[in-house]
């Protein structure tokens, strides 16, 4: 829907903010997430060489992930995706309560996910795992760089996931001021669809990470 | 057409109104109006421009005579880089778009506005923001970025130089450059005005959106490599690091998986601009429209392949190089199409050589150039010989100053009066197009020659054998750079004292030619309907211009 009336103001000033177009608010974000791919498409070149030049040494540094902190993570962030699913349709559907009720479950699910990373992440640290530790240094090349990888991809990820929840709260709030409503609801659409994002990209990183053992 | 489209003249422009709720300074900088943000990129990137105008002339400088002159070799490598990052990620990548696109696009589809025009507005403060980082870069200890403007692993991470926060300034900028992507192509989807198909669209529109979708596309690839070598200077994960198992080459394949689309988005809305003018100044439609759309996607899409190019002698396998030479060789075609059907448009069109036109001309001669030597250096052989020297910092200047920034100029005398309401000094305008055609090719032609003896690319010193074709080099310099100072002077002055321009001075029939100079906000009052071809000049009989 292209509705682009001008609105003139007393003082004669024009008020550009009237025009809307759902439609290509959703492909500007489409768009987006299509760039966020990409970049992190950058980050799968590099795992892929780097898993097709170290095939066993990736094998055997992915022993040291724990798979149950991973599977459950997964469980939570697929959740996460369902919530915010909810949230949309029951907006959409007028019930304002539901919506801020699955927002708020969502961005709870988002911090578990955190939460579980970090736990992971000291675990690691404890383990002297970080880059440039002497621990890690000691180990083979390719186990170096798969745990760099490690780091740096799921860093990158949980940015992402940070942002995502930032972007969320914004949402909530607008919904309720109620500036974001049933029949205004394409933010809360978008942010929708970049927390799939989210959800998808850790879909890829899991089995890359822990399920090749 | 133009019976549908209302008359504006009676309106205010756009300079006299606000599109906020402020007045003065604020009514600018807190714009959403497109014209206004292309106007403010405008003065942004021409300050940027300048600043890189004068480093390279330094550098002329200092290659006047061999030996240790002005600088040393430190500051001579800091000059170059600086040079290059400022004039590619400054001036040239969001110089088309961001200043003619945002100004015209709109206008020349029937639009109010861009799609997004907050998000244009945050672009502006995203660039702002990704240039000032660079500038503080400089003079925080440690010392001016020294690696050149590739970046290239393992120096980037090994020099004690601010590598990090200028590379940072490059990966903000690329936020700036996939935000205005993004809004371009949403603006070209949505809003085009009744009648206007995606074969009725203007041939800038046309360059400008293949491009919006290079900086979709690319951008983010070369948005992670900086952040992994930032990572990699401060954590040392060891990605390019060969000590660590890494591979310093999968640093250049994914630099120029980026840089050399870059290069596209550098060339292609120039592209478009000339596929304006030449049928303005031949008052005859454009030879092979179809063709000429086509290519500018086709340029795209092959452009986006032919990375590997960049490095014949950094260690590939013998088919990868075949590859890519071949690649190479055809991306050469679609603007070899260009050029065929811009010559073909003038055949028996009725020439009026204004600025503009010569400027194209000039183009047509340098990039063709350029465009000649870029086949030599795609092809293998010749490549292994003349890598890495003068004849690929020539090559690289006919191409992208020749060609990216003559029609950069093209495009200042075509719009001015649009966008500005004023004419400048059309003798001044003929004079200087010659200057800056001498200038240019005083300058970077010996380089050719140079390139060819053996003379390495980034050396503050040389040889004496090469000392005449440096010094006429040099005198190059300053004969282009006098040309650049005394195009913006006249203009300065043209903006304050000169004729008030009429709405339409040249003839052209594209939709910003039906409204009045400079612009009324909101560019139509009435959305126009658009029955007539983009360059039917049957309409021009039917244009008002006072």
């Amino acid at each position: 829907m292209i509705n682009h009336q001008e609105t003139i103001t007393n003082s004669g000033n024009v008020n550009l903010d009237v025009h809307r177009d759902d439609i290509g608010a959703k492909m500007g974000m489409w768009l987006f997430l299509f760039t966020e791919v990409l970049l992190f498409g950058g980050m799968f070149l590099v795992y892929a060489v780097y898993r097709y030049k170290y095939p066993d040494q990736f094998h055997l540094a992915a022993m040291e992930l724990n798979t149950n902190i991973g599977t459950l993570n997964t469980i939570i962030l697929l959740t996460s995706s369902l919530t915010v699913a909810i949230s949309i349709s029951a907006l959409q559907k007028g019930s304002r309560v539901i919506s801020l009720i699955m927002l708020s479950a969502t961005l709870i699910l988002a911090i578990m996910f955190l939460v579980n990373k970090y736990f992971e992440w000291t675990t690691k640290f404890e383990h002297g795992i970080f880059p440039g530790s002497k621990e890690l240094l000691n180990k083979p090349n390719g186990q170096i760089l798969f745990f760099g990888l490690y780091f740096v991809m799921t860093g990158l990820h949980a940015l992402h996931v940070i942002i995502g929840m930032v972007v969320l709260t914004f949402m909530l709030v607008f919904i309720v001021k109620k500036s974001v409503t049933s029949d205004n609801c394409i933010k809360l659409e978008n942010s929708g669809l970049y927390w799939h994002l989210v959800d998808l990209i850790w879909i890829f990183l899991f089995p890359l990470f822990y399920l090749i053992q | 057409m133009a019976n549908e489209i209302s008359d504006t003249t009676m309106e205010k422009s756009f300079y006299q109104v606000s599109t906020n709720k402020y007045n003065g300074i604020l009514s600018w900088l807190l714009t959403k109006d497109h014209k206004r943000i292309a106007i403010m990129y405008f003065i942004t990137i021409m300050f940027f421009f300048l600043v890189g105008v004068i480093l390279g002339v330094l550098m002329r400088l200092e290659l006047l005579s061999p030996g240790h002159k002005l600088m040393g070799a430190q500051a001579y490598n800091s000059l170059f880089t600086l040079h290059g990052v400022i004039m590619i990620f400054l001036f040239i990548i969001p110089g088309m778009p961001a200043i003619f696109g945002n100004f015209f696009l709109p206008i020349q589809i029937g639009a109010r506005d861009v799609a997004f025009p907050r998000l244009n507005l945050l672009s502006y403060y995203i660039y702002v923001v990704g240039a000032i980082l660079a500038l503080v870069s400089l003079f925080l200890p440690g010392g001016p970025i020294d690696t050149g403007w590739t970046f290239y692993i393992p120096y980037s991470v090994r020099t004690t130089s601010n590598v990090s926060l200028t590379i940072f300034a490059a990966f903000i900028l690329g936020f700036s450059s996939i935000l205005t992507g993004i809004n371009f192509i949403t603006t070209t989807h949505r809003l085009r005005a009744p009648g206007i198909t995606f074969f009725k669209m203007p041939l800038f529109v046309w360059a400008t959106y293949a491009t919006a979708w290079i900086q979709v596309i690319a951008t983010p690839v070369i948005g992670i490599t900086i952040l992994l070598v930032i990572i990699e200077r401060f954590f040392g994960v060891g990605i390019f690091d060969p000590a660590l198992g890494g591979d310093p080459i999968l640093y250049e394949h994914m630099f120029w998986i980026y840089s050399h689309p870059a290069v596209y988005i550098m060339i292609l809305p120039p592209m478009g601009v000339i596929s304006e003018i030449i049928p303005t100044f031949c008052r005859r439609t454009i030879f092979g429209y179809k063709a000429i759309a086509m290519s500018s996607l086709a340029i795209a899409f092959i452009g986006y392949l032919v990375w590997g190019h960049h490095m014949f002698t950094s260690g590939q396998s013998d088919t990868a190089r075949w590859i890519f030479s071949l690649l190479t060789f055809l991306v050469a075609l679609p603007s070899g199409v260009k050029i065929f059907n811009w010559v073909a448009t003038m055949y028996k069109g009725s020439i009026d050589p204004q600025p503009p036109f010569l400027w194209v001309m000039s183009f047509i001669f340098l990039f063709s150039i350029g465009g000649l030597t870029g086949l030599v250096l795609g092809a293998l052989g010749l490549n292994v010989h003349v890598h890495g020297t003068y004849f690929v910092v020539a090559h690289f200047h006919y191409v992208m100053f020749g060609g990216a920034g003559t029609i950069f100029f093209a495009a200042i005398h075509y719009w001015f009066p649009k966008m500005f309401g004023r004419m400048y000094n059309i003798k001044f305008a003929r004079i200087s197009v010659l200057l800056f055609f001498i200038g240019f090719n005083l300058l970077y032609f010996p380089k050719f020659i140079m390139g060819y003896m053996g003379m390495p690319r980034r050396y503050f010193d040389y040889l004496p054998i090469f000392t005449p074709y440096q010094r006429v080099s040099t005198f190059g310099s300053w004969i282009l750079a006098g040309t650049i100072f005394f195009i913006i002077g006249y203009l300065i002055h043209a903006l304050f004292k000169g004729e008030k321009a009429k709405s339409n001075p040249w003839g052209g029939v594209t939709l910003e030619w039906h409204i009045s100079s400079p612009p009324p906000m909101e560019n139509f009052y009435v959305i126009p309907t658009i029955t007539h071809d983009p360059y039917d000049f049957s309409q021009l009989k039917e244009m008002k211009n006072d």
